[in-house]
């Protein structure tokens, strides 16, 4: 694939007072596929998210998202570039005044001039895209658990069928059998509605079933990218600990066994 | 590879539909912003023709599945033509999570509701004043229990608490009692001296600061500042669910968080009272003095000899019970906050509000109380 990447990152600079979470880091992203981000915690995973869509100023360092500079870049045009992406924050970020059916519709309230019916039947079909009961839809963000939560979020992220989701941790504290639910989810819409998915996690069974491409993050810049495999031969002590380590073994005999 | 193919936000094609010879066709692009109006139209067809759908969402997958079924419940059967493979995956994925029942739109509000609406309302503020004097009792029961055994006592958040909630109030305070003290001396100065009787505004300003406005005034700000303190902190810690942990950890919030914040603002209204007294004695002095000529030696002499020192009294005896009043009223309406922040900020508003209005309503009942017995 020698299209032009949907997202590019270049000399990424990010600082918090005087630490320095990204020192240079590129990153590319091709349309269409599933890109999983790992690294330790702290390493700034959720930090290079936010910066990517536009929440965080960066020190230095471009960020281009369909070719257009992120960063400087006009409100019309940002509101635009806005419309084409949905992001799942880590812990779901519901609005928590607002029940799960509320919620899915805000994003179509606020961009679009549908009528109340079209925005309820639209987002009745997100919210059982995700996975959730219909009665979920009445209920608020406190009486749901935690993976429910995660699916409301991802649902909202899905509202206006976006080109790039962004999803921090979706199956972080989801039961296996959850987490492998959510996993087959992310890739069956990415079939359905042609998605580009930007996945952090730590969750090795997620990259292997899901990820086309793997990048790593440590010491403030991407240390490595591509394929499981080819993690697997990356020299670089933290990369070998973690796709070489028990649980890593344990992820790569279940899939060989699958 | 997309289902869109990569578009340009805004270069898109309106869709189009139109009934040609019993088949449905579409034409254009089908997506979340322009689908909506053309299932307005209704006509006689049984095929649906997808092949010049250049572009579809899940919106526009809605749409046809939509049109589907309406085809299924005029007694047809809906056939689907010349979709690609990816515009089948989604149709058919809609086609599974389509709900069976129609999703209820919020309805309008009738006069019976608002009835409804009233009796709830009135019931629900009886249920709280007994929840309210509830926790007072828990309050209570929590402190008894904590003289029995001193031990426990966190003299510690008391000190912490008694700094939030009055020496760091001290400013204000003071501030606010002079400017009423300058206020009061100079509206009683334009009236007392059509008489000639000048020197009474110096029992005017005592009597006033002394036995009402001192304590009264301080007691608002102290809701004000320190009530909707205690009740955003620990709505927070609710909301955070640091309220369960702590029941987990086998501690006791009511002991924890709130007797420190009663104990804390018990002991530091009437302090911060006395001191609104004096910041207000003078204000008004000072003022006397620029206006009436009033000097400091007569203010002081009169207001030694005029000035009963029960009004002093008076006006501190129901500083702990407004304290009380603010700090249960702050504490209560923190632990009623549910998981979301708007609960929060609404009851952090409600304990101001309800704080004041009971300081008030004490303070009259005082009043009536001190006229009963004469003083
Ligand atoms: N708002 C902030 N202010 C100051 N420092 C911050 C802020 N946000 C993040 N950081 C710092 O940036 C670093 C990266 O944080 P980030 O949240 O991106 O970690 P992460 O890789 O997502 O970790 P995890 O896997 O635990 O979610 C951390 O050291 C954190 O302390
Ligand atoms: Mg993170």
């Amino acid at each position: 694939m020698d299209e032009a990447p949907i997202i590019s990152v270049r000399g990424l600079v990010t600082r918090f007072g005087k630490h320095t979470v990204h020192d240079g880091l590129d990153l590319d992203v091709r349309q269409g596929e599933i890109i999983g981000i790992v690294g330790g915690s702290g390493t700034g995973k959720s930090v290079l998210l936010r910066a990517v869509v536009g929440l965080l100023k960066p020190v230095e360092g471009q960020i281009t998202v369909f070719g257009e500079n992120v960063r400087d870049t006009s409100a019309e045009d940002y509101r635009r570039l806005r419309r084409r992406w949905g992001v799942m924050f880590q812990d779901g970020a519901l609005f928590s005044s607002l029940n799960v059916q509320q919620n899915v519709e805000a994003p179509m309230r606020e961009q679009l001039a549908l009528s109340p019916e079209t925005r309820a039947a639209l987002a009745a079909i997100k919210v059982r895209m995700v996975g959730l009961p219909e009665d979920a839809l009445q209920k608020m963000p406190s009486e749901l658990s935690g993976g429910m939560r995660k699916r409301a979020g991802f649902a909202r992220a899905i509202a206006l069928d976006p080109e790039i989701v962004f999803l921090d941790e979706p199956t972080a504290g989801l039961d296996p059998i959850g987490a492998a639910a959510f996993d087959t989810l992310i890739a069956q819409l990415r079939r359905a509605l042609g998605l580009t998915v930007f996945l952090v996690t730590h969750d090795l069974d997620s990259l292997h079933a899901i990820c086309d491409r793997i990048a790593v993050l440590a010491e403030g810049r991407v240390l490595a990218t591509g394929t499981m495999s080819e993690m697997q031969n990356v020299d670089h002590p933290w990369v070998q600990a973690y796709f070489k380590g028990p649980r890593a073994r344990a992820a790569l005999a279940q899939k060989e066994t699958i | 590879m997309n289902t869109r193919g990569s578009r340009p936000a805004d270069n898109t094609t309106a869709p189009q539909m139109n009934f040609v010879d019993g088949v449905l066709v579409l034409e254009g692009d089908f997506l979340i912003g322009s689908v909506e109006g053309l299932l307005a139209q209704h006509g006689q067809a049984e095929t649906i023709d997808l092949s010049g759908v250049t572009r579809l969402d899940t919106a526009g997958a809605w749409a046809v599945v939509t049109l589907e079924r309406r085809i299924q419940d005029a007694g047809g059967t809906p056939k689907i033509t010349g979709a690609t493979s990816l515009q089948s995956d989604l149709i058919e994925t809609l086609r599974q999570n389509m709900p069976e029942t129609d999703i209820p739109v919020a309805p309008k509000k009738s006069v019976a509701d608002r009835l409804e609406q009233v009796g709830r309302s009135t019931v629900s503020a009886f249920q709280k004043t007994m929840a309210i004097v509830g926790f007072l009792g828990r309050v209570v029961a929590t402190v008894a229990g904590l003289i029995v055994r001193p031990g426990r006592i966190r003299w510690t958040a008391i000190v912490h608490h008694m700094q939030q909630v009055g020496l760091n109030a001290v400013p204000i305070v003071s501030l606010m009692a002079f400017l009423i003290g300058v206020v009061l001396a100079f509206q009683g100065a334009a009236q007392l001296r059509q008489f000639g009787a000048e020197v009474f505004v110096v029992d005017l300003i005592a009597i006033s600061i002394l036995r009402e406005l001192g304590i009264l005034l301080t007691a608002i700000i102290v809701a004000g500042r320190s009530g909707s303190a205690f009740t955003a902190a620990i709505g927070s810690m609710k909301m955070r669910e640091e309220i369960d942990a702590m029941r987990t950890l086998g501690l006791d919030p009511v002991e924890v968080l709130v007797v420190p914040r009663v104990i804390a603002l018990t002991i530091m209204l009437p302090v911060l009272g006395i001191i609104a007294n004096f910041a207000g004695l003078f204000g008004g002095a000072l003022m006397s003095w620029i206006e009436l000529g009033v000097s400091p030696g007569v203010f002081q002499s009169r207001l030694v000899s005029n000035t009963g020192v029960e009004h002093l009294f008076v006006g501190l005896i129901k500083a702990p019970f407004f304290a009380l009043i603010i700090a249960i009223v702050g504490c209560f309406e923190g632990m009623q906050v549910k998981g979301n922040a708007e609960s929060l900020g609404h009851l952090t508003s409600t304990s101001v509000v309800l704080a004041i209005f009971l300081v008030i309503a004490a303070d009259a009942l005082f009043s009536i109380f001190f006229a009963v017995l004469g003083i």
